[in-house]
C-alpha cells in the first residue's frame, strides 16, 4: 500500500505512535453519488475574479513536508485576496478511507492530493473531475514530465490529474560502517559485482549489510526495483494478468532473499528494523524511498550517504511514485470554486521548487533541470532515476492487487515458501482479483 | 400507621380529599409512560447505532455496493457464497482471516478467564502495598491499542528488540522471530494481550469476591472446609454470574482483535495473523465492497451470537 509511506516516515522520524485508531466508522448512508458538472469551469486556472472563495484542500505530508506546504499555501492566500485555501492533513493511511465517505456525504474536500496509482480508482468511482483544461491552461504537456507520470494521470483518455513531484526509491549507505570494513564510503557500490563485493568486506568485518525487510516497507519495494531490473513487470501491458511470477520476477526474488541465507541479512527483520539499524550503524545499506532524505538530514554526523539505485540486474530500474492535485466533484457544483481550485494548482506547480524542499522531487522538467533544483543537496541525487523510475500503472482497483504482490515477497522473504512457489500463489490470487476489478469498474 | 388513623377521623368532617383519587390516577397515568420515558434515550441510541445499522448492513449484504459507483446492484446471496466458495478471490483471505482470530482466542480466552482470577485472589487478601498492586496490574489497561502495539512491536523485534537481547543475557536462544514467524508471533500476540487486559478482568472478579458474604466462609471452615474445598465450594460458586460476564466480554472482546496484530506483527508472515475485523475493514474502506463487508459482519456476528448462546446455557445447566 503506498499510501503508508509519509505516516512510517513520521513513525520513524518522530518515534512518535502510529495513531492507527483505525475508525470502524462505515460511512454510512451514502446519499447517491455525487454529480457535477464542475469540470469545465473557469479558463483553466490562469486567473480567477470571481468572488471570495474558501477552498478546502486535503492531504497527506504529516512530515517535515506538511509545514512546507502550509507555508506555499499561505503564501498563496496573501498573493489571492479572493481565493483562501484551508489546508486539513490526514496519514495517508486514514486518508484514502476517509474521502470517499466524506464526499458522498458532501464533507469532502474542493483539492485532494493523491498517488498517481490511486487516481485510476478515484476517477473511475466518480470522485474526481477531468482537468484536461487544466493542463492546457498550464501548457503543459508529455514532454515536461517522466511519460509514465503524465500518463498515470489519464482514466478514459482524460486526465484527472496535475502532477506535483515524484518520489523514487533511493539507496542509502553507512558511511562510518563501511569505513570500518575498509571500504571507500565515498564510493558507494553501484554495480552487482561491486555490491556483493561490499557486502562479503562487510561480512568479514562482522556487519549483515544489507537487511531485507520482509514488509513492504522496504523489502517490497526493494524487490518491486529488482523485478524490473532483471526485466520483468508486475502486470502485462493491460493490465489483464499479473506476471510478477515470471522468470525474471523469481531470480529477482531469489537473489534477494538469498541475501538472508548468504548471511548479509538477517533472518526476521521486523518492520523499520532495517532502517533503524542502518542509522544504528548495525547495517550498511538500505534501499529506502526519497522521503527519508529529510530524516537523515537531521543526523549532525551525516554519516549516512544517498546515491541512486545500484543495477543489480540487467538493466537500471527504481520503485517510485508521484503526488497529483485532484479537484472533487462536488454534490452542488460551483464553478467559482471549480475556477479557484484550477488557480490554485496552477499556482502551487509553478512554485514547485519550494516544494523540493520538502524532499520530493519536482514534476516538471523544467524546474527540474534548473540550477535552483540542482542546487538541493541529495534530493537532486536521487532525480537521475526518473529516466528508469518504474511507476505503478493506473488501473481502477489496482491498489489490493499490488498488496496481494507484497504478501508474496512477505512469505518469500520470510521462508514460508520458496520464491516460485510465493510468486505463483500470488499471481493466481491477483488474477481473480483483476477478474472481480473488472467487472465491477467495466474496464 | 398514626397518618392512616389520622386520615380515617378526618373522613367524617371533610370529604375525601379532592385530588385524592384523581392523583392517583394522575400517578397511574405517569407511571404507564414512566418506564418508556426513562427508556427513551437508549431507545433512540440503541435503534440509531443498533438495530438502523444492523438493518442497513443486510440491505449493504445483498448489493454490491461502493460508496461512490453510481450502480450499487442487486446481487442476492453471492456476497455470501463468495465466502464459502473456494473459487472466488476472497475465500482465501476470510478463512485464514477467520483461523487467525481463532486461534488467538482459543489461547487468549482461557488465559484470560484463569490468570486474573488468580490475580484477584491475591489481591484480595490483605497485606501491605495491596492498593498499590492492584493499581500496578490495572495499569496497562488504561494504556490505549495504539501504545502498547508500537510498544511491544520494538521490544519483540527480532534483532534489535529488548526480549531477544535480554533471553541472550542469560543463554537462551536470543533470536526468536516473535513478530514475523509463526507459533511465535501468536505467543507474542496472546502474551501481549493478556499483560494488556488481565487487570480489567481481575478488577471484576475482585468486586465479585467482595461480594461474597464472609458468613459463608465462616461457615465452611466451622464444618472443617480447607482452602481448597473453600474456594471450590463457596468462591467459585458465588463468582459464578461473575464469571459468565467475564467469559461473555472476553470471548468477544478477543474475536474482534484488531489493533494488536495491526501494529505488532502487521499481519505477518504472510496474512496468518490477520484477523476477521481487519479484513472486513479492509474489504469495505480500502477495497470499497461495502457488501462483501457487511455479509462478512453479519456471518460473524451470528458465529458470535450462537458462541455467546452456548455460553449462557452452559451456565444455566450448572446453576441447575
Amino acid at each position: 500500500m503506498i499510501q503508508n509511506e509519509l505516516s512510517r516516515r513520521r513513525l520513524l522520524g518522530l518515534g512518535v505512535g502510529l495513531g492507527a485508531a483505525a475508525s470502524l466508522t462505515l460511512a454510512g448512508c451514502g446519499g447517491g453519488s455525487a454529480t457535477t458538472s464542475g469540470g469545465a469551469a473557469g479558463n483553466g486556472g490562469k486567473d480567477y475574479t470571481g468572488p471570495k472563495v474558501d477552498l478546502k484542500l486535503w492531504n497527506g505530508f504529516t512530515g517535515g513536508d506538511g509545514d512546507i506546504f502550509k507555508k506555499l499555501v499561505q503564501q498563496f492566500n496573501t498573493e489571492h485576496q479572493n481565493i483562501a485555501v484551508a489546508v486539513t492533513t490526514y496519514q495517508w493511511d486514514d486518508y484514502y478511507s476517509k474521502l470517499p465517505g466524506a464526499v458522498s456525504s458532501g464533507n469532502g474536500p474542493d483539492i485532494a492530493v493523491m498517488h498517481m496509482d490511486q487516481l485510476a480508482t478515484f476517477a473511475a468511482r466518480g470522485v474526481i473531475n477531468e482537468l484536461d483544461d487544466v493542463a492546457k491552461a498550464l501548457e503543459l504537456n508529455e514532454g515536461d514530465f517522466a511519460p509514465t507520470v503524465w500518463k498515470g494521470g489519464l482514466y478514459n483518455d482524460k486526465r484527472y490529474g496535475i502532477p506535483l513531484d515524484m518520489h523514487p526509491l533511493g539507496f542509502y549507505y553507512n558511511k562510518s560502517v563501511m569505513q570500518k570494513a575498509g571500504l571507500d564510503p565515498e564510493k558507494p557500490p553501484t554495480t552487482k559485482d561491486d555490491y556483493t563485493a561490499a557486502l562479503a568486506e562487510l561480512k568479514k568485518a562482522g556487519v549483515q549489510g544489507f537487511w531485507v525487510s520482509p514488509f513492504q516497507f522496504t523489502g517490497g519495494m526493494t524487490f518491486y526495483s529488482l523485478l524490473h531490473q532483471w526485466g520483468g513487470t508486475l502486470f502485462d501491458g493491460e493490465v489483464q494478468k499479473a506476471t510478477f511470477n515470471s522468470d525474471p520476477a523469481v531470480e529477482a526474488c531469489t537473489w534477494l532473499v538469498d541475501m538472508i541465507k548468504q548471511g548479509y541479512s538477517p533472518a526476521n527483520v521486523g518492520q523499520d528494523a532495517d532502517y533503524l539499524a542502518l542509522k544504528a550503524g548495525k547495517n550498511a545499506f538500505n534501499w529506502n524511498g526519497i522521503w527519508q532524505i529529510n530524516d537523515i538530514a537531521k543526523d549532525p554526523n551525516a554519516q549516512i550517504g544517498v546515491a541512486p539505485l545500484p543495477q543489480i540486474g540487467s538493466q537500471p530500474a527504481a520503485w517510485a511514485n508521484s503526488h497529483n492535485f485532484t479537484i472533487v466533484k462536488q454534490r452542488a457544483a460551483d464553478n467559482n470554486k471549480v475556477s479557484g481550485a484550477k488557480v490554485f494548482i496552477n499556482w502551487l506547480s509553478e512554485h514547485s521548487l519550494d516544494w523540493a524542499k520538502g524532499g520530493q522531487i519536482p514534476a516538471r522538467k523544467a524546474v527540474r533541470e534548473g540550477a535552483d533544483f540542482k542546487a538541493i543537496p541529495n534530493v537532486s541525487t536521487l532525480a537521475v532515476e526518473l529516466d528508469y523510475a518504474a511507476f505503478p500503472p493506473a488501473t481502477p482497483g489496482l491498489g489490493e492487487v499490488i498488496l496481494t504482490f507484497y504478501n508474496s515477497f512477505n512469505e518469500a522473504a520470510l521462508n514460508k515458501k520458496s520464491p516460485k512457489q510465493a510468486l505463483d500463489d500470488g499471481v493466481a490470487k491477483a488474477n481473480k482479483q483483476l477478474e472481480d476489478n473488472r467487472k465491477k469498474y467495466g474496464s | 400507621m398514626a397518618d392512616v388513623i389520622e386520615v380515617g377521623a378526618a373522613r367524617e368532617e371533610a370529604p375525601p380529599p379532592a385530588g385524592g383519587k384523581g392523583r392517583r390516577g394522575v400517578t397511574q397515568r405517569g407511571s404507564r409512560a414512566t418506564p418508556y420515558l426513562f427508556l427513551a434515550p437508549y431507545l433512540l441510541l440503541f435503534v440509531t447505532f443498533g438495530l438502523l445499522p444492523i438493518l442497513f448492513g443486510l440491505w449493504l449484504s445483498v448489493h454490491q455496493w461502493d460508496l461512490q459507483l453510481p450502480n450499487r446492484p442487486f446481487v442476492g446471496l453471492d456476497n455470501y457464497r463468495d465466502l464459502f466458495d473456494s473459487e472466488s478471490a476472497i475465500y482465501g483471505d476470510w478463512w485464514s482471516s477467520v483461523k487467525a482470530t481463532a486461534i488467538f482466542t482459543v489461547f487468549s480466552v482461557p488465559l484470560l478467564v484463569v490468570i486474573p482470577l488468580g490475580l484477584a485472589l491475591l489481591l484480595n487478601r490483605s497485606f501491605p502495598g495491596r492498593t498499590f498492586f492492584r493499581a500496578v496490574y490495572f495499569a496497562p489497561y488504561v494504556l490505549g491499542v495504539a501504545v502498547i502495539g508500537l510498544l511491544w512491536r520494538f521490544l519483540l523485534d527480532a534483532n534489535l528488540g529488548l526480549v531477544n537481547r535480554l533471553l541472550g543475557a542469560v543463554g537462551l536462544p536470543a533470536d526468536t522471530p516473535w513478530v514475523t514467524d509463526v507459533p511465535w508471533a501468536w505467543v507474542s500476540l496472546v502474551g501481549v494481550t493478556v499483560w494488556w487486559t488481565s487487570g480489567f478482568n481481575a478488577v471484576i472478579y475482585l468486586a465479585g469476591l467482595q461480594d461474597i458474604s464472609p458468613e459463608l466462609y465462616e461457615a465452611a471452615r466451622v464444618d472443617g472446609a480447607n482452602g481448597w474445598d473453600r474456594f471450590r465450594n463457596v468462591t467459585l460458586p458465588g463468582l459464578r454470574p461473575v464469571m459468565l460476564f467475564v467469559l461473555t466480554t472476553t470471548i468477544l472482546a478477543s474475536a474482534n482483535v484488531f489493533g494488536q496484530s495491526f501494529l505488532i506483527t502487521q499481519g505477518a508472515p504472510g496474512e496468518e495473523t490477520r484477523t476477521v475485523v481487519w479484513r472486513i475493514v479492509d474489504e469495505g474502506l480500502r477495497d470499497n465492497d461495502a457488501g462483501r463487508a457487511a455479509a462478512m459482519s453479519i456471518v460473524f456476528a451470528l458465529a458470535l451470537t450462537v458462541i455467546s448462546l452456548v455460553n449462557f446455557r452452559f451456565f444455566r445447566y450448572r446453576e441447575d
